[in-house]
């Protein structure tokens, strides 16, 4: 059908619908029915485009004109003006905060420079099994510019210059990462990629294999280049089939292109890639043990220094980086290091990729420049918490981070200033969590993880988790005391500084944050033996079914501790701080109306 | 053949973008619409893989030529899987969520053939990218 | 039965295979490695894949063909949390425990099929059919929480759910005999 020459789209995201969007849509139609354009213009509704602050939002294609607060009142003036007389309305567009000048194109506005996609820039956008599309978005050019008119020191400058830190936690700086390598002694050197990604809840290293494989192969040879290797590892999780595949086929076809091999373009430089599969152990994203596994052994950290960068993988000087670091390296080759410095904050450079999982609506991967602040990424970009439910805290940087309270959401966030509210950047995981989560069972959780995890070399971190975990455990339980908190206090400080590798000195992070911003749900556990997020199961408390409530009154004086409220023929409430669970309420009630734990 | 000097490189990139320059600008060279569909793993629990056959389905079924479908990596969208981002000549490329079985039948019968958008299923792209 | 049903019931037979061909592929696999000590790994990978779990037997196997010390091989299988090193059921049901999985109620689908299989965590029941078992984050964190039923994948699982998913294992296994 011809006849359909523009749409009007109106945002149908759940703030944009409470504010009206629904009348909108109505009046929008009645308008065009009235000067005939029904047929011509159809008007839609569309998911959200995060952009609720300034919700109602209504957009027009193919004119790509967006305006932002409409009411019904409007729908008249945008269908007479816009569509009839193609004139946009200017009093509805955007105005932008910085200039002060009115926007109509949505792209142009500094709300979406909120993300930008380097380490996903082609994600999602390319056929990760065809090796064209990813040359045709300017693939293996920085290969071929570094191969051709750089030395290896520098492609080091450059990266040192931009300022890029590893992506997989640490935060370390790559350039002089690589530097190290380069300048340790040793004809035989390596390159590795971590692909590990244990953290739970993260998965950016996945999409980005599974998008994106050749940008990873590039960073490698071009890594590979800089520091003097001519083998490079890829150690990928056996969890990840499909990322395995594509990355396999990826590394077949720059193989037959001769971005892999002998005399890589023509310079004489050789380099090959394997890959290496993980078999399910956390601790092999610390790059000693994943060397460790690399070499077919059990992947146990072994003390540094020695760092890999002197004597790694058998021996030889190793670099160890991780997925998302490589898929920043072409982009900064290709556009330089001022520009990706020009990124971020003072210390923390470029963006970072994070997985917004949880008690979120837009669950997904965003990848924001540093600096960006929580509130942003969780409210603008992840549209909020699901169902009608508060916000509680934030989770990031796994098992080795803690939790981030509504206090610290408008931090500018980057590696320092995680670190300085109590938590670290991590991987990226981010988990948001409601105001029914608990947190003494979080901190449990993770705290189940990291004893699970724990390698057990070194006697901090085997024993020490796990007398942490059956503290929380006993908590949980209601069978805590006071001095339990106190003994976590003791065990945190002890097993942070002794464990032998990172997973053991970051492992009492996540107790130690959500003591020292959710004590009181500690102390509401072991003083009330009362859970209020309501989780912890052995500390359930009755309650009363307000549908079934008659007001009869017997089971308020059934109650040994008085603690339902509750006159004759109103419904009665448990006041679930002071219940002991004993059941008397229950067995009383003749209507069935208490619930039981 | 490997390709040996930049210039190549460069050459083969020329003639590759032909293919490509549809999805970020709508601006091709050939009369071809083009569907993604999301197939990383989450896209693919989600139902991808059916959602893509039911596109290969429907467009034999309806005898559209000029037409392919490629399969892409995540979009990041995790809240909407599958994704299917539908690319016409001379259009902004329109990205759809939730597209079941049903849904990928009606994007090519609403979208392609009738030219008309489907309610409630558009999602909207909110990043720029290097 | 429909054809997905059949591949339901023939596809995923995990239970033991000592054959001796199985045996053969994997020492052809090994004689195949230029590195053999480093490469331990995906030797266990391979075998795990053919014979599904990693008896003493098999790890003894691959002791001798490697010439590695079998006390290497038997601490590498038990330090992986993927290799097994008793037999599974027919189906192995995974319930994602990662974070994402974890806040918006895991763990209740998890004691949901402990309930209803009336094994606990890491078991398989007395029928061979099911073992169950909870894993690390399978990175589906968009469809939280997740199940792994075998390969295939059920997200936003419910915990009245769970009765129905295994209900419709059950029905297809019972046409199966």
């Amino acid at each position: 059908m011809d006849g359909v020459r523009s749409h009007i789209m109106v945002c149908g995201g759940t703030g944009c619908i409470s504010a009206g969007a629904e009348d909108i849509i109505d009046a929008l139609k009645a308008e065009l029915d009235k000067v005939e354009y029904d047929q011509e213009v159809n008007v839609i509704r569309t998911g959200c485009f995060g952009f609720c602050g300034q919700g109602p939002v209504v957009k027009i294609h193919p004119d790509n004109v967006f305006y932002v607060k409409v009411k019904k009142e409007d729908a008249a003036e945008i269908v007479n003006e816009h569509i009839v007389k193609g004139r946009p309305v200017s009093r509805l567009l955007y105005t932008d905060p910085e200039s002060n000048k009115k926007l109509d194109k949505h792209h142009q506005m500094s709300f979406y420079q909120k993300q930008y996609r380097i380490a996903l820039r082609n994600c999602g956008l390319i056929n990760p099994d065809d090796v064209y599309e990813y040359i045709a978005f300017r693939g293996y050019e920085a290969l071929a510019t570094v191969l051709q008119e750089q030395t290896p020191l520098q492609v080091i400058e450059v990266i040192k210059k931009a300022g890029l830190r590893g992506r997989g936690g640490g935060g370390f700086p790559t350039g002089l990462k690589w530097e190290l390598t380069l300048k340790s002694p040793g004809a035989e050197k390596y390159i590795i990629c971590n692909a590990d990604e244990g953290d739970p809840g993260a998965f950016m290293d996945r999409s980005i294999l599974e998008g994106d494989p050749h940008s990873v192969i590039e960073a490698m040879a071009i890594g590979a280049y800089a520091t003097g290797s001519n083998k490079g590892i890829v150690y990928i999780r056996a969890e990840y089939p499909l990322a395995i595949k594509r990355l396999q086929t990826a590394i077949g076809q720059a193989r037959e292109l001769g971005f892999l091999g002998k005399d890589i373009f023509n310079s004489g430089f050789c380099f090959d890639i394997e890959v290496k599969l993980g078999a399910g152990a956390f601790v092999c994203g610390e790059e000693t043990a994943l060397i460790q596994s690399v070499e077919g052994s059990r992947g146990e950290p072994v003390r540094k220094p020695p760092f890999p960068s002197e004597s790694g993988y058998l021996g030889k000087p190793t670099t160890v980086n991780n997925v998302e670091t490589f898929a920043n390296i072409p982009p900064i080759i290709l556009k330089g290091a001022d520009w990706f410095s020009g990124i971020g904050t003072e210390n923390s450079k470029g963006t970072k990729v994070f997985a917004l999982a949880g008690n979120v609506k837009n669950v997904g991967l965003v990848e924001v420049p540093m600096g960006t602040t929580l509130r942003e990424i969780i409210f603008d970009i992840g549209g909020g918490i699901v169902g009608n439910k508060g916000f509680k805290a934030v989770q990031t940087g796994g098992p080795s981070g803690g939790v981030i309270t509504s206090a610290d959401l408008d931090t500018p966030i980057d590696y320092e200033s995680l670190k300085n509210i109590g938590s670290m950047m991590g991987s990226g995981g981010m988990i948001v969590m409601d105001d029914e989560t608990c947190m003494v069972n979080i901190a449990k959780f993770y705290l189940g993880f990291t004893q699970d995890e724990s390698c057990g070399k070194c006697t901090p971190c085997r024993i020490g988790t796990k007398r942490m975990y059956e503290i929380l455990d006993n908590i949980t339980k209601g069978k805590g005391t006071e001095e339990d908190l106190a003994h976590l206090e003791e065990l945190a400080p002890m097993i942070k500084d002794a464990a032998l590798c990172g997973l053991g000195q970051t492992a009492p992070n996540p107790v130690l944050s959500t003591l020292e911003y959710f004590r009181n749900e500690y102390e509401d556990h072991v003083l009330h033996k009362y859970c209020t997020a309501g989780e912890c199961k052995a500390l359930a408390k009755y309650s009363i079914d307000p549908e079934k409530c008659i007001g009869c009154t017997l089971c308020a004086k059934a109650c040994p501790v008085h603690c339902i409220q509750g006159a004759v023929k109103q419904i009665h409430v448990i006041d679930p701080a002071k219940c002991i669970s004993c059941g008397v309420c229950a067995r009383a009630c003749k209507f069935d109306a208490v619930i039981k734990p | 053949m490997p390709i040996k000097s930049l210039d190549e490189l460069i050459k083969i990139r020329e003639s590759a973008m032909k293919k490509v320059n549809l999805r970020e600008s709508g601006e091709d060279a050939e009369p071809m619409i083009e569907l993604m569909v999301g197939m990383a793993t989450c896209g693919i629990a989600a139902g991808a893989r059916a959602t893509l056959t039911a596109l290969l389905d429907e467009i034999e079924a309806q005898s559209l030529e000029n037409i392919r479908v490629v399969q892409v990596g995540c979009l990041g969208y995790c809240h909407s899987e599958p994704i299917v981002q539908v690319n016409m000549p001379g259009e902004e490329p329109m990205i759809y969520g939730n597209v079941d079985e049903k849904r990928a039948r009606e994007i090519i019968q609403k979208h392609i053939i009738e030219k008309k958008f489907l309610d409630s299923a558009i999602l909207n792209k909110t990043y720029n990218k290097a | 039965m429909s054809q997905s049903e059949r591949q339901l019931v023939t596809g995923n037979t995990k239970t033991a295979d000592l054959s001796n061909e199985h045996y053969e592929t994997l020492e052809n696999y090994i004689g195949t490695l230029e590195d053999k000590e480093g490469s331990l790994i995906n030797v266990l990978h391979k075998a795990q894949e053919l014979f599904g779990y990693l008896p003493q037997e098999v790890q003894l196997f691959i002791a001798r063909k490697m010439d590695i010390p079998a006390a290497k091989v038997f601490g590498v299988v038990s330090f992986y949390s993927y290799f097994e090193s008793n037999p599974v059921g027919k189906h192995k049901i995974s319930v994602c425990m990662g974070t994402a999985c974890f806040v918006t109620g895991a763990e209740k689908i998890l004691e949901e099929f402990e309930k209803e299989l009336l094994i606990g965590n890491g078991e398989t029941t007395k029928d061979g059919m099911f073992t169950l078992k909870d894993v690390r984050c399978i990175g589906a964190c968009g469809l939280a929480p997740v199940v792994l039923f075998d390969d295939q994948i059920y997200g936003h699982v419910t915990v009245d759910g769970v009765r129905e998913i295994l209900e419709k294992y059950r029905k297809v296994d019972k046409y199966a005999y």
